[in-house]
């Protein structure tokens, strides 16, 4: 998985919250997901789309720390890395 | 016991988006099976729904979440719950739920294992998704479930509410049913076991009735404590007046034949609004077009009303849309108090060839008045038979 790089996991992420139904002008790395309405359904679906492409998986308890669209591409990248 | 009113309605049909326009279409004679299918052609989900509703909802919930948005604004409620959310219940009933999302995890997880399977299937496939679903669009607190009854989940829906709302349970109650099961494998199971139409025709009581025609979509109905809703001014549509329930204890797919289980709902519903038989000024059959259904139906409504039956117009809105399974009860008890208020029976259509003992007066080729006292009200009924021997009877009454 060195090929992981953290622009692509961003552009992975932002088209996941997108397909969603989050607003495009709205995902950065700053924006909150409860802002975003991304909620815990929402997470196990980018958890998916993370394992399908990286083969890591964002776990439930993960959802504590995931606050940020930018806390959810740092995990999938340490974990990735 | 208190009584309950009517004070909105609202339909999501293959004769289009819309309460009046089922009512106005089939009484023209309209028909929106194509195909030997009723799909709701005219929904588009996403004219309705933002992205993220309509993908948080399986299709059997999305035609329940836009009837009941029309069924709340013709109710005056789009700008506000009349009552505390707490006293507003929400019972949808569902034949099979969501049946396109269970076929979409398993096809995925056919082909790429269970890692691959939707998170989002079990909530989109749950049959009481569309209860959910409303109660969570439109903060309804109260008693919130959905109910499974084959094709008499949608009456049997509809008569639970007006209990909760009699034993005061709840003040207002959102219900109805939905369904969208136009899918292969529903297709496959329905056709295996002879239930379909081979020739994809819809014709209830005609002699060359050869089965049912399958259709998709939704009714939903606000019904409201009735001095509540004058309190507040509410516009009232009709009031449901009674509810009759049966199990056949018969078989697990046919009716019994001699029709008693669905006379005795038939019954107990008019017994349960305080009429008899002479009171009865039009019926909404179940009418499959089944051979089994329209003959036992037909001894059915013989046996609970008697003589009377024969004067009576029967009409089955299958005719026009095919058989909505869970959802066919709702959007047939939506179809019968419009049929009251507008004091017309709409036809049976498709109707020519009479077959013996099937000899009620099945309203064939057009629309035709009713004629009701001045004095009274117009009383209907609406009979709703599923598979596994669940007989419903609906008393509905319009002014």
């Amino acid at each position: 998985m060195s090929t992981v790089t953290a622009t692509d996991v961003e552009a992975t992420v932002t088209e996941a919250l997108e397909s969603f139904g989050a607003d495009a002008d709205q995902i950065t790395r700053d924006a909150t997901l409860e802002s975003l309405d991304i909620d815990s359904l929402d997470l196990a679906e980018l958890s998916q789309i993370a394992e399908e492409k990286y083969g890591v998986a964002l776990k439930g308890s993960d959802a504590e720390r995931l606050k940020t669209v930018g806390n959810c591409i740092d995990l999938i990248v340490e974990r990735a890395g | 016991m208190r009584r309950v009113v009517i004070t909105g309605m609202g339909a999501v049909t293959p004769l289009g988006v819309g309460a009046r326009t089922l009512h106005e279409r089939w009484t023209a004679g309209a028909s929106g099976i194509e195909g030997g299918e009723g799909a709701c052609t005219a929904f588009v989900p996403t004219e309705h729904l933002s992205k993220k509703e309509a993908r948080r909802a399986d299709r059997f919930s999305q035609l329940g979440i836009v009837a009941g948005d029309e069924a709340l604004a013709s109710a005056g409620w789009d700008e506000g719950l009349p009552y505390d959310p707490d006293r507003i219940g929400c019972v949808m009933g569902t034949g099979i739920g969501g049946i396109e999302t269970l076929t979409h995890g398993q096809d995925r997880l056919m082909a790429d294992g269970p890692q691959a399977v939707p998170p989002l299937s079990v909530p989109l496939m749950m049959s009481n998704a569309g209860a959910a679903s409303l109660s969570l669009r439109h903060d309804l607190r109260g008693p919130v479930f959905g109910i499974v009854s084959a094709c008499a989940a949608g009456a049997h829906a509809i008569g639970t509410a007006l209990r909760l709302v009699q034993c005061g349970d709840a003040d207002a109650v959102v219900t109805g049913g939905s369904e969208a099961s136009l899918t292969p494998l529903a297709r496959a199971a329905f056709a295996q076991m002879s239930a379909l139409s081979p020739t994809g025709i819809s014709r209830p009581f005609d002699a060359r009735r050869d089965g049912f025609v399958m259709g998709e979509g939704a009714g939903v109905l606000v019904l409201e404590e009735e001095e509540a809703a004058l309190a507040r001014g509410a516009r009232i549509l009709g009031r449901l007046a009674g509810y009759g329930t049966t199990g056949d204890a018969h078989h697990l797919t046919a009716p019994d034949a001699a029709g008693r289980g669905g006379a005795k709902a038939i019954g107990l519903a008019l017994k349960d609004a305080g009429y008899t038989a002479i009171d009865v000024d039009y019926v909404n059959a179940h009418g499959t077009s089944t051979p089994l259904n329209d003959r036992a139906e037909t001894m059915a409504i013989k046996l609970a009303l008697g003589e009377r039956a024969m004067d009576i117009p029967v009409s089955s809105t299958k005719s026009a849309i095919g058989h909505l399974l869970g959802a066919a009860g709702a959007v047939e008890a939506v179809a019968t108090v419009l049929a009251l208020r507008d004091r017309v029976a709409p036809p049976t259509l498709g109707w020519e060839e009479a077959e013996e003992g099937l000899d009620l007066d099945y309203v064939p080729g057009h629309a035709r008045p009713l004629e009701i006292a001045e004095s009274g009200p117009a009383v209907g009924l609406s009979n709703s038979f599923g598979f596994g021997g669940h007989n419903v009877a609906l008393c509905l009454e319009a002014a």
